[in-house]
């Protein structure tokens, strides 16, 4: 193997190395080195941007390296900065919250460093083994970061959760394989879409096999009904891990879902789309149906979470190139709305630990009007309104889905964000409406300069592309230069 | 080069003037008032300046402006005014600074906030009139939401968060339907040219193209679907609950902005959208429509005649007058729709005086139930005139502006439906009965409330408020050809 295919590979590399180092380093510093440990992540962090922009990009046609592993196309590009600019983040919203909460730093931000180096793997891999051995460190490093507060109860319930239905779904997408490479005799996404083009085949092992595959996929996007883990996990984990893992892992599970199936199975498309519909309709009517009755406000995004992963996985009902560009669309706006939101959330968390209620918002107007500001512009981009970004994304999956002719899906997706609207304006109403004693009864906002840039970032970034989405549009469809894609 | 961006001037300046509000520290408050007073009057004159720019004698859209915003999907920041639009954004500039000069004592919170939330408002809705590119169109009109949503939610009365919230999940329910149908018609449009375009003249010619035939066909599905958000918004009987909510709970200045132009965007829809674009569902759905604007208007005044709250009955009233607009409409004629042109304008000058000088009763008694007034008109004759003046505007007297519109409404509807004429009539009369016999219980009547007798009269920026409306009034009434002309070649246009 000549050594020039690992150029491509240096961001990976540097990654892994700088992980090791963080985790190194903290043992070393302890709980005092908590801000130079996280200056050293988001350095690295940017390091692997820069790296990946200097070398991860396609010179021209897409390429695959280290034997058929890896991609190297505009599409792992797109997912892979995706992923590093959530993973930033994260790092900033959690500094504060791990001083605050006495926790050390270096462990959690190596295991930060460790997923996203997984979900690397997940972006760029053309291969189910490379695919696979990517989700799984991108799976374990995330239970491990839900139970990271090891002292809370409900740390500690999440982690088990998120770990014995992880592993279990992780356990169905494996034997979803192996059933595929029974019967195909390959595990390479590109020879699996040219064995399907050549003979279409309704095999009964291979359609159970693409089946167990997209349960586990949903397992991992938290459609519903695998969606079970993932409240719990959601409103146990530390704030700035439930912001990290609910967009993050989702939007690298997305790239793994549309490579396997908008790509390799996509001559399969009539046995799988079905299953596909059915989840996504049920996504988005249960997550935003359970959102409505949810006090708690880490519980109520994480089942909006859910919904918008049913938003999402109409682009992938779609099946078109359309459809496959207007979830990479949605992936990046969800991304920025869903950690600025939970970003308020770490900044209001002053009451205990994961014991934030709406009535804490009251009154957050007269206390704190910037910060009430830019959550009310976050809920509006979650509830899809214009001119914010949410507006946009949502605009995007709707047309791909009626474009393809699946016009009640829209349906159902519209009437859900009307209902969406009602729990997202929940807060709204406790933060401008109310008055009085009431609003006096709100909780505190801390200061952390660093969680307030994470909010500030995020507000703007979803204002921009609300307002002027063209060249966002763009790059979402330069994304769609891939390897395998349609 | 002014002239060629005077509408994204007018669309956009109130925007802009809102961000700029929102850099000036909240504390002073005079100086927010005064400033957010000048720009909607600088507004105001810009969208004359339009009037006077404007040629009646064409039918088509003038001024027209393009840019593109999200070129992969052909969508295009596209605005043009024609004789329609052109009436209903001086009907909005209008009433804006009239709104702002109404709150001048009345909002005392959050002052910053309120003028904020009306510049924006401002924006989305001479957006939504002026909008060429469907797409735009639904943009500004759902913006238009957040801003009101906030305007009942915030400076309203004792049940304003479940009226704010009622208003909001109405609407939106209603408009993302709307959504739907717009994509479904933009792909339409695709697979047939292999472009995409929400471009309102392209969509004139594409809409028809879209499979016709029962109820269940898409193109009904798609009509019903635009046809669904308007209703809500006019609001037509059986979704009008939302309207006597909001309008009960809203500050005046945000009643006078629901009556007077949210309410015509619902009205301005089914002209520029459903019955323009698909003229062919339109004639299917024209039974319906007159069927629910005769109920609305008989039902909306006898409900409103029972009403206890002034605001109320006046809200009830509202069902009923925008029942006459969209009877108007359904009949097609030129002089019905021109008439329904009219009366959507007038209804937004009558029933915006009049919830200005109900709020002006509101803010010296602090209630709005008939019976805690009661011949009052020797206490304060200044309002109690100009109460009576718009009353009798709004229920149609010769000589001012109710009599111009419904008088073309009902004439010219009786040639295609004269039996809608006669329910019409009868709720003309009922109209008439209900608002004079509240007249009578608040202003005549003896003094029976003792608190009544201090009561101060209008003070003069309470009249200049309500001059420029009162004008209006009495000159549409006396000399209709001003603003019957520019309209009138654009409604030929858009029937034929």
């Amino acid at each position: 193997m000549p050594l020039e295919q690992f150029v491509p590979f240096i961001p990976e590399i540097f990654l892994a190395i700088a992980s090791f180092v963080l985790l190194v380093g903290g043992i070393g510093l302890g709980r005092r080195g908590m801000r130079p440990l996280a200056l050293g992540a988001v350095g690295s962090l940017v390091v692997t941007g820069i790296l990946v922009w200097l070398f991860g990009r396609p010179a021209g046609e897409p390429e695959v390296i280290l034997g058929g592993m890896l991609a190297i196309d505009t599409f792992a590009v797109f997912f892979k900065l995706l992923v590093l600019a959530s993973a930033i983040l994260t790092i900033m919203l959690a500094t504060g919250f791990l001083e605050r909460f006495r926790y050390g730093g270096g462990e959690f931000f190596a295991l930060i460093l460790t997923a996203t180096l997984g979900m690397f793997v997940m972006a760029s891999g053309v291969n189910l083994v490379s695919l696979y051995v990517g989700l799984e460190l991108m799976a374990l490093s995330s239970y491990v970061l839900v139970g990271y507060c090891k002292l809370e109860v409900k740390s500690n319930e999440g982690a088990v959760k998120y770990f014995v239905l992880g592993a279990m779904s992780s356990g169905i997408l494996l034997y979803g394989i192996s059933l595929v490479y029974g019967s195909l005799g390959t595990l390479d996404l590109m020879e699996i879409k040219t064995a399907l083009v050549a003979a279409p085949q309704d095999n009964l092992v291979l359609m159970l096999g693409i089946v167990l595959m997209a349960f586990g996929m949903l397992f991992k996007v938290a459609a519903v009904p695998f969606h079970v883990w993932s409240p719990d996990a959601y409103e146990g984990a530390p704030t700035p891990v439930t912001a990290f893992i609910s967009v993050a892992p989702k939007a690298a599970a997305f790239a793994m879902f549309l490579r396997i199936f908008a790509g390799a199975f996509s001559p399969e498309i009539d046995h799988w789309r079905s299953v596909i519909w059915l989840a996504a309709a049920m996504t988005m009517i249960f997550g935003n149906i359970a959102a409505l009755s949810q006090d708690n406000v880490k519980r109520m995004l994480a089942y909006s979470s859910i919904a918008h992963a049913g938003y999402a996985l109409m682009g992938v009902v779609a099946g078109t190139a359309y459809g496959t560009w207007s979830v990479l669309m949605y992936m990046l706006v969800y991304t920025f709305m869903n950690i600025g939101a939970f970003g308020l959330v770490v900044l209001l968390e002053t009451r205990g630990y994961a014991g934030e209620t709406v009535k804490d918002w009251a009154g957050l107007s007269k206390k704190a009007p910037a910060a009430a500001a830019g959550m009310l512009i976050l809920l509006l981009a979650l509830a899809g309104i214009p001119p914010t970004g949410g507006f946009m994304s949502k605009l995007y999956v709707f047309a791909a889905a009626i474009n393809a002719g699946y016009i009640w899906l829209a349906v159902i997706g519209v009437l859900m964000s009307a209902v969406s609207l009602y729990y997202y304006f929940r807060i709204v109403v406790q933060m401008y409406l109310v008055e009085g004693e009431e609003a006096e009864s709100g909780a505190e906002l801390v200061r952390d300069r660093w969680a307030e840039g994470v909010v500030l970032v995020s507000v703007l970034v979803v204002m921009a592309i609300g307002v002027y989405p063209a060249p966002f549009v763009g790059w979402a469809q330069g994304g769609l230069n891939a390897l395998g894609l349609m | 080069m002014f002239e060629s961006h005077l509408l994204s001037l007018i669309t956009l300046a109130p925007a802009v003037a809102a961000i700029g509000l929102g850099l000036i520290p909240g504390r002073y408050e005079r100086l927010v008032r005064w400033l957010a007073f000048g720009i909607s009057l600088g507004i105001f004159f810009t969208s004359l300046l339009m009037w006077m720019v404007f040629d009646p004698s064409m039918g088509g859209m003038q001024m027209v402006e393009k840019a593109d915003w999200i070129p992969q999907f052909g969508i295009e920041f596209h605005l043009g005014v024609d004789g329609i639009s052109l009436l209903l954004v001086l009907l909005t500039t209008l009433l804006v600074p009239v709104v702002i000069a109404a709150s001048w004592t009345s909002v005392r919170d959050k002052v910053k906030a309120f003028h904020i939330c009306l510049l924006l408002l401002t924006t989305g809705m001479v957006g939504a009139f002026l909008a060429l590119d469907v797409f735009l169109f639904y943009v500004f009109w759902e913006f238009i939401l957040i801003p009101m949503y906030f305007i009942i939610g915030v400076w309203g009365g004792a049940r304003r968060i479940y009226a704010a919230v009622k208003f909001f999940i109405f609407t939106m329910a209603g408009s993302v339907l709307m959504l739907v149908a717009i994509l479904y018609t933009a792909r339409v449009h695709f697979e047939t040219t292999g472009i995409w375009s929400f471009d309102y003249f392209v969509w004139l010619e594409t809409a028809s193209q879209i499979p016709m035939g029962g109820v269940w066909s898409p193109q009904m599905l798609v009509f019903i679907a635009f046809a669904l958000a308007f209703a809500i918004k006019v609001p037509m009987f059986p979704f009008h609950t939302w309207l006597p909510d909001a309008h009960v709970e809203a500050p005046t200045g945000g009643s006078i902005i629901l009556a007077g132009v949210l309410l015509k965007l619902g009205t301005y829809g089914f002209l520029r959208f459903n019955r323009a674009l698909f003229p062919e569902a339109w004639e299917k759905a024209v039974p319906v429509i007159m069927v629910l604007a005769v109920i609305g208007i008989v039902y909306g005044a006898f409900v409103a005649l029972v009403q206890p709250d002034i605001k109320k009955l006046v809200a009830y009233s509202s069902v009923s007058h925008l029942g006459f607009v969209m009877l108007g409409l359904a009949a097609g004629t030129i002089s019905s729709t021109q008439g329904a042109i009219l009366q959507m304008v007038n209804h937004g000058l009558a029933t915006g005086a009049l919830f200005l000088l109900i709020g002006i009763l509101y803010e010296r008694r602090g209630t709005l139930l008939i019976a805690d007034y009661g011949g009052i008109a020797t206490v304060v004759p200044v309002l109690t005139g100009f109460f009576l003046l718009v009353t009798l505007a709004s229920i149609g007297l010769p000589g001012l502006n109710g009599f111009v519109g419904e008088f073309l409404i009902l004439a010219g509807s009786w040639p295609v439906a004269p039996a809608a004429v006669v329910g019409a009539g009868l709720g003309v009369v009922l109209g008439a009965v209900t608002m004079l016999w509240m007249v009578q219980r608040v202003f005549w009547n003896p003094l029976s409330h003792e608190e009544n007798r201090g009561l101060r009269d209008m003070n003069f920026r309470e009249v200049a408020t309500v001059l420029p409306l009162v004008l209006f009034i009495v000159w549409i009434g006396v000399f209709p050809m001003t603003f019957l002309a520019p309209m009138e070649a654009a409604v030929r246009l858009l029937l034929e």
